[in-house]
């Protein structure tokens, strides 16, 4: 049963086009994010969806219901969603419990279902504190509460961490994941932080100017982009020239290997080639400044150390053009500056012609 | 998961509803109403002649009255100015000792009318005249009206930029002079401002006085020499010189910009201690309050209790407090419900054009309420047939008018409470429009709405000029009352009258007070 499906989405504001046709799946139970730079869209899709916006064109369905096609829409008090506003939005005339069963019926305002959700968020016993009394992350629990009271069909949530320290982020992320897992809810996440769309959705929609560039798991998104633009956007990226024969890619760190999945071509065709920073290898030379190997070798022109990992930037011995390779390494080994360093290729690589 | 009988409600076909048009046509008219005073006025002077018009306004008189209008109107605000800010310094930071105390009898002054303090002074001793008694007396009528603004802007400003410039090797006295009156500058010359439009609206206090004024005299003009162009040329002369203070206060105000980078830690910085200056400061403020508040309360006493040749009618003391009541509550909701569609348009639904319409409203404060009433009452004379002169209904739309610009500042404050974003979270929540209403967004604009409608309330209470004009033949107000027997030389009777009006509007105004302070604590978290 899919829950919620938006099909050929288009939204304008004033003459400018901010929806371009947007299409896009979230199955039930699932948590998916759409990931994209602000003016993007994103919020605008989220709008649309929630009701607060209507379309122009295109439709939305919820739970095998269309609830805007562009002509008719249901209003967002009758369309079961949750909706979690970026700065949690809490009622502020109103206590933590009664925000919690704002849109409860009347008689079960004060029942046990809130005081369950309270639990559930951690906040057993704060239920009679005003918002203005809790700190962002509690809010922001608070605000999931109350959207996931009114049991809804479909979870919104708009840049739900964007206000938060970075230090409270990643635990309030691993809270309402928990308690979104809790509650079986199927949700969509917006945001425009990578780390926080690739952490907690199962599935992650790229938005670009208006359309979805890719929707996939994070791990295919990262591994196996659509394009070299979205390979660029969602992680650093090493884009180097090769020639692609077969499943083989020949470039000037050697032949590496076609992913599987990529298209193969026909014949020779120069491509563009995929290589994450992961997936280079660095080897300490001896002295001489020679590799171990009879492979490639290059100089360190920096590094940033970051404790669990660093990023060292080498200029490579043999290149036909002014590039700098990044690679990631982890643990301690030390790359000084003006190093020399053996360099080779791990694992399958994306490539896509060159036009 | 699905809502149970969802699928029986019927899509609503889809209106596009792009702009507020209800909303944008409600403050249109409300607009339009309050610049009425305003156009009538420069009807009534082209009727009278341009040649006309010019002779009344260049002739010996005006420059008199030019003169004192202008140094009265310099060095009160001066006066005020020095009072409030050092006032509002001692109370929000330095250890002065009882400031709970002090901050509620610095205060309570505002709501003595000015007319009654010029009463309070001059029926005690018949010095107190002229130019130096109308400084003395305005000086203590008004200078709360720099000390509030003050007092709130140093509560909210940080005083870890203090901090900073001591650090930055700047003493303490410069620092208080470069950045804590730096910080407090809008809120200053806000003060400035009312203050200003103030004194040259005052008809009352300066007429006990016997100070003339420009106000002053375009009443005696209109109501005993009868002589509309004349009174219409002066004030055309009066209106330019509100404008001129507005103007002058957009400029001094539009050089400088507060700053405030990031959400704000609001944390208390160590007082200043008084040290040696504890005596004298304590007696300044013993002095301020004796003056501003001791002097006319006990002098309306005075006159109550020892010269009781004449009998008081409790009677009529309750009659003039009901019809007070009357009138300010209806303007009170009035003028509330006129600013409402212009502050929601503002804040929800921003556009150059519609901050244009609201500014706009606040030209309403560069015309006095003499001139108001004026420009009504010919109106409704020359145009209308009589018809509403001297009509409850006109007196209630010039208080609504007057005193415009005061409720639209509460009514945007609380609507700025209230954002879309809560709307939506309710709707989203299931809750149908007018629920919403209901549930979200009255309640918290509410206790808002409530101060504007205050404190319009209390301005209409102690409202004596417009008044004298307007008020239907046979009734009488608590200020009209007090001022037919102080007119005489009763002073015995008139002080009653004074006493309850400084009695309605001290209670709600300390109560207001006290709202306001907490106000900033409540949305501490929540920006």
């Amino acid at each position: 049963m899919t829950e919620l499906c938006v099909k050929g989405l288009h939204k304008v504001f004033g003459s400018e086009p901010v929806l371009k046709g947007v299409d896009l799946t979230v199955p039930s139970g699932t948590l998916a994010a759409v990931l994209g730079p602000s003016g993007s869209g994103k919020t605008t899709l989220l709008r649309v969806i929630a009701g607060f916006e209507r379309a122009d064109q295109g439709t939305v369905t919820l739970d095998g219901r269309v609830v805007d096609d562009g002509r008719c829409y249901l209003p967002p008090e009758q369309r079961k969603i949750g909706y979690v506003p970026q700065e949690g939005s809490l009622f502020p005339h109103l206590t933590v419990a009664k925000n919690i069963g704002f849109g409860l019926p009347r008689n079960e305002r004060r029942g046990r279902q809130v005081t369950e959700l309270l639990d559930m968020i951690g906040m057993t016993g704060l239920g009679h504190r005003y918002p203005h009394q809790l700190s962002g992350g509690q809010q922001q629990r608070v605000a999931l509460a109350r959207a996931l009271a009114v049991k809804p069909t479909l979870v919104l949530l708009d840049e739900p961490f964007s206000s938060l320290d970075a230090s409270l982020r990643a635990s309030v992320r691993a809270d309402v994941r928990a308690v979104l897992r809790e509650a079986g809810a199927t949700a969509l996440l917006v945001t425009h932080d990578q780390d926080e769309a690739l952490s907690l959705a199962g599935e992650v929609a790229i938005m670009q100017s208006g359309q979805i560039g890719q929707c996939d798991t994070p791990q295919d998104l990262y591994t196996r982009p659509a394009d070299p633009a979205l390979a660029h956007f969602l992680g650093d990226a090493n884009l180097i020239k090769g020639v692609l024969n077969g499943t083989s890619v020949r470039t000037f760190l050697g032949d590496l290997t076609l992913d599987h999945t990529a298209d193969r071509g026909s014949g020779p065709v120069d491509v563009l080639t995929l290589i994450r920073p992961e997936q280079v290898r660095l080897r300490k030379c001896n002295g001489n400044g020679h590799a171990g190997k009879a492979g490639l070798t290059g100089r360190v022109v920096d590094h940033e150390y970051y404790g669990h990992d660093a990023v060292v930037r080498i200029r490579p011995d043999v290149t036909e053009d002014d590039l700098t390779l990044v690679a990631r390494v982890m643990g301690a080994a030390s790359y000084p500056a003006g190093a020399s360093v053996g360099l080779s290729v791990e694992g399958p690589v994306m490539a896509w012609p060159v036009n | 998961m699905v809502a149970p009988g969802a699928s029986l409600v019927p899509l609503v076909p889809q209106r596009r509803v792009a702009r507020p048009w209800a909303m944008l046509a409600a403050s249109v008219a409300v607009a339009a109403v309050l610049a009425l005073p305003l156009v009538f006025l420069l009807i009534e002077a082209h009727g009278a002649g341009v040649a006309n018009i010019g002779r009344l306004i260049f002739r010996p008189l005006t420059g008199t009255l030019l003169w004192n209008t202008v140094r009265l109107t310099v060095v009160v605000t001066a006066c005020c100015a020095v009072i409030g800010i050092g006032a509002a310094y001692c109370v929000e930071r330095t250890d002065l000792p009882g400031r709970r105390v002090w901050a509620v009898f610095v205060v309570v002054p505002l709501a003595i009318p000015d007319f009654v303090v010029s009463f309070g002074w001059a029926s005690l001793s018949p010095w107190i005249q002229g130019f130096h008694g109308a400084v003395l007396v305005m000086t203590l009528a008004v200078y709360p009206l720099v000390y509030l603004p003050v007092v709130a802007s140093l509560r909210g400003a940080d005083p870890v930029q203090e901090e900073v410039s001591r650090a930055l090797g700047v003493g303490r006295v410069r620092t208080f002079l470069r950045v804590t009156l730096g910080q407090a500058r809008g809120a200053i010359l806000g003060g400035c401002l009312l203050i200003a439009l103030m004194i040259l609206a005052e008809y009352g206090a300066f007429e006990i006085l016997g100070f003339q004024t420009f106000t002053t005299e375009i009443f005696t003009e209109f109501t005993i020499g009868f002589s509309v162009p004349a009174a219409c040329a002066l004030s055309l002369v009066l209106v330019l010189l509100s404008v001129l203070v507005l103007g002058g206060e957009t400029a001094a105000r539009g050089q400088g910009r507060t700053m405030r980078a990031g959400p704000m830690a609001r944390r208390m910085t160590r007082r200043h201690p008084l040290g040696r200056a504890k005596i004298p400061v304590l007696c300044g403020f013993a002095l301020l309050t004796v003056l501003a508040l001791g002097v006319p309360v006990g002098s309306c006493l005075y006159w109550m209790f020892a010269r009781t040749s004449a009998a008081l009618s409790g009677v009529s003391v309750a009659s003039a407090a009901w019809h007070t009541a009357c009138y300010s509550g209806a303007a009170a909701a009035l003028s509330t419900l006129m600013a409402l569609p212009l502050a929601l348009l503002a804040v929800r639904h921003p556009g150059r054009a519609r901050r244009l319409l609201e500014r706009s409203t606040y030209l309403v404060l560069a015309a006095p309420g003499l001139v108001i009433a004026l420009a009504l009452s010919y109106f409704s004379e020359r145009y209308a047939d009589g018809i509403g002169y001297q009509s409850q209904a006109l007196l209630i739309i010039a208080y609504a008018v007057l005193f415009f610009p005061l409720a639209l500042t509460g009514v945007r404050a609380s609507v700025t409470q209230a954002p879309v974003t809560f709307d939506e979270a309710a709707r989203a929540l299931g809750q149908r429009r007018l629920a919403v209403l209901r549930r979200v967004t009255l309640p918290i604009v509410i206790p808002g709405l409530a101060a504007a409608f205050c404190l319009v309330f209390l301005s209409g209470v102690t409202e004596l000029t417009a008044t004298l004009i307007l008020i239907p033949t046979g009734v009488q107000t608590l200020a009209t009352q007090f001022w037919a027997y102080q007119q005489n030389l009763s002073y015995g009777q008139a002080a009653p009258f004074a006493l309850v009006i400084i009695a309605v509007a001290a209670v709600p105004s300390y109560v207001m007070g006290r709202w306001f302070d907490r106000l900033p604590k409540r949305s501490e978290k929540l920006s």
